[in-house]
């Protein structure tokens, strides 16, 4: 089943800056100038953006200080915060503003400095009471015990984590825009320090400056712009706790409700997407979400990671910049993944470009496997 | 009571005194945890508190790794009360990495960043 959205709005323009390292800029500036560089390549200018949607780390209404700071008065604004998927999540309400005439031209955009200005997650959210006492490491804590709740239910092993590493550095090596690019062996990965058992420092996301922003307008006249526009087939959500002691079921996130909904909008099934752009930010993340995506069976993705099977050459192709763990993860990455499969669908995808990229799958993850959410993109071809 | 009507400020009194109180729905039955002023299965917002069994077992585990000089490596788990809550928390009395996921733990009243806190051990026999 399909819905009334599908295909309705087209993502026409994507732009980043500040990957790695932006000494001297603070988190507006970055933010700002991935937003400059999406407009640039959708042939727009800011005064062209009547429609906002942003969250920062650092502040409570960073949305406001973002117009602010772009000189622009937005008549739509979305500053919703369940993290990480935020960017994702903007997907749908850019898509319905646009649709409704509440916006003609809607710019998703996030910047950050957290690598220069502290090397630490740099978060305005505060602990929760019932468990700040016991002094969980923030967001490791909860990774690691999603983690360690895989291996006891399903066998999955620390070789097959430490194989989603791997290959998302082999991917990032092919990518000039990626931070790490230097050699990673499965060895590395389980010889690297132990931060959060069974977690080590290889298994989890890169500390990194960087932005990214996206430029959507209506489908009527996604094609008057320069580059190949980008549908939003379907894209869902669903949220299940805040805190990782309310999650009810370690090994079960919410995507499994998010990406059944976000593919029946779109009409398709996991077989026929050809690149999976999923937020990794530790390396259970990529396991769990291929599993509740339906990319395989529940406790299955241990084994359908192992051995570069995502990989460049290997079986389906998953965060072919490098992800989160490679590519760059400024505190939230949630719109790299928008970005990467845009730009796989567009073909001018920054490091390795699968050829005749119709259909990819992008999946934002919040808080603390909280909230997810899931947007299939298409070419023109899947209207 | 006054204070059982002030969720939050009432179990943290309760275990400032020693003992361990779960919040319970008077409609439904259940259990649930943390405090709140509803039931989060039903929705009714009828509560009462009981007394905790303080049986559970260590529903997942990790070692949150530090160094020496900073106080070393300690445990953060989730335990599963036998009441069918959980809780984050951390199992003393051994060390951080032989807490073990479907250990038999039990609940005391201890001190964690200097305030009145529920922490486990390994249940005895």
């Amino acid at each position: 089943m399909t819905t009334e959205l599908r295909g309705k709005s087209a993502i026409v323009g994507t732009g980043h800056a500040g990957f790695g390292e932006a000494h001297g800029l603070t988190a507006y500036d970055v933010m700002a100038q991935s937003a400059l560089a999406a407009l640039g390549d959708a042939g727009l200018n800011l005064s062209d953006v009547d429609g906002l949607f942003c969250t920062m780390m650092e502040d409570s209404m960073p949305a406001l200080m973002a117009a602010e700071y772009l000189g622009i008065q937005p008549r739509f604004i979305d500053g919703t915060m369940s993290g990480g998927s935020s960017f994702v999540n903007y997907l749908t309400s850019a898509t319905m503003a646009l649709d409704a005439g509440l916006c003609d031209v809607a710019l998703i955009v996030y910047g950050s400095n957290q690598r220069t200005a502290s090397g630490r997650l740099v978060t305005a959210s505060r602990p929760p009471a019932y468990e700040a006492p016991y002094n969980p490491r923030y967001p490791i804590s909860a990774y690691a015990m999603a983690a360690a709740r895989h291996m006891h239910e399903y066998g999955t092993t620390r070789e097959q984590l430490a194989d989603v590493a791997v290959a998302a550095r082999a991917w990032a090596q092919r990518n000039p825009e990626a931070f790490e690019r230097g050699p990673l062996t499965r060895e590395d990965v389980l010889g690297a320090r132990m931060v959060g058992d069974p977690l080590t420092v290889r298994d989890c996301c890169l500390v990194t400056d960087g932005g990214g922003a996206i430029v959507m307008v209506h489908a009527d006249r996604a094609r008057d712009f320069p580059k190949a526009p980008v549908y939003v087939l379907g894209s869902a959500a669903e949220s299940s706790h805040r805190q990782i002691s309310q999650m009810k079921d370690f090994t079960v996130t919410a995507a499994r409700a998010s990406g059944a909904r976000a593919f029946a909008a779109a009409g398709v099934t996991p077989a026929v997407i050809q690149a999976v752009e999923l937020y990794d930010a530790f390396t259970i993340n990529t396991i769990l979400f291929l599993e509740d995506l339906g990319f395989c069976a529940k406790g299955e993705g241990g084994a359908f990671v192992e051995g570069g099977r995502i990989a460049p050459g290997g079986v389906l192709p998953v965060n072919t910049n490098g992800g989160g763990l490679s590519c760059v993860h400024p505190g939230m990455y949630g719109i790299f993944t928008v970005i990467e499969a845009a730009r796989q669908i567009r073909g001018d995808a920054p490091g390795i470009q699968l050829k005749d990229i119709d259909l990819a799958l992008a999946h934002g993850n919040g808080g603390v496997l909280s909230s997810q959410v899931t947007a299939i993109l298409g070419s023109q071809n899947t209207l | 009571m006054q204070d059982a009507k002030r969720p939050d400020q009432f179990f943290q009194r309760a275990l400032a005194e020693g003992e361990i109180l779960l919040p319970k729905c008077d409609d439904c039955g259940a259990y649930h945890f943390f405090p709140r002023v509803l039931c989060p299965h039903c929705h009714g917002s009828a509560i009462s508190w009981k007394k905790a069994s303080g049986k559970g077992r260590v529903h997942t585990t990790t070692v949150v790794r530090r160094k020496p000089e900073r106080g070393g490596d300690y445990n953060v788990c989730v335990v599963e009360l036998d009441e069918g809550v959980r809780m984050m928390s951390r199992v003393e009395g051994i060390a951080p990495g032989e807490v073990a996921i479907d250990m038999p733990v039990t609940a005391f009243v201890g001190e964690a960043e200097g305030v009145p806190a529920v922490l486990f051990k390994p249940s005895e026999g």
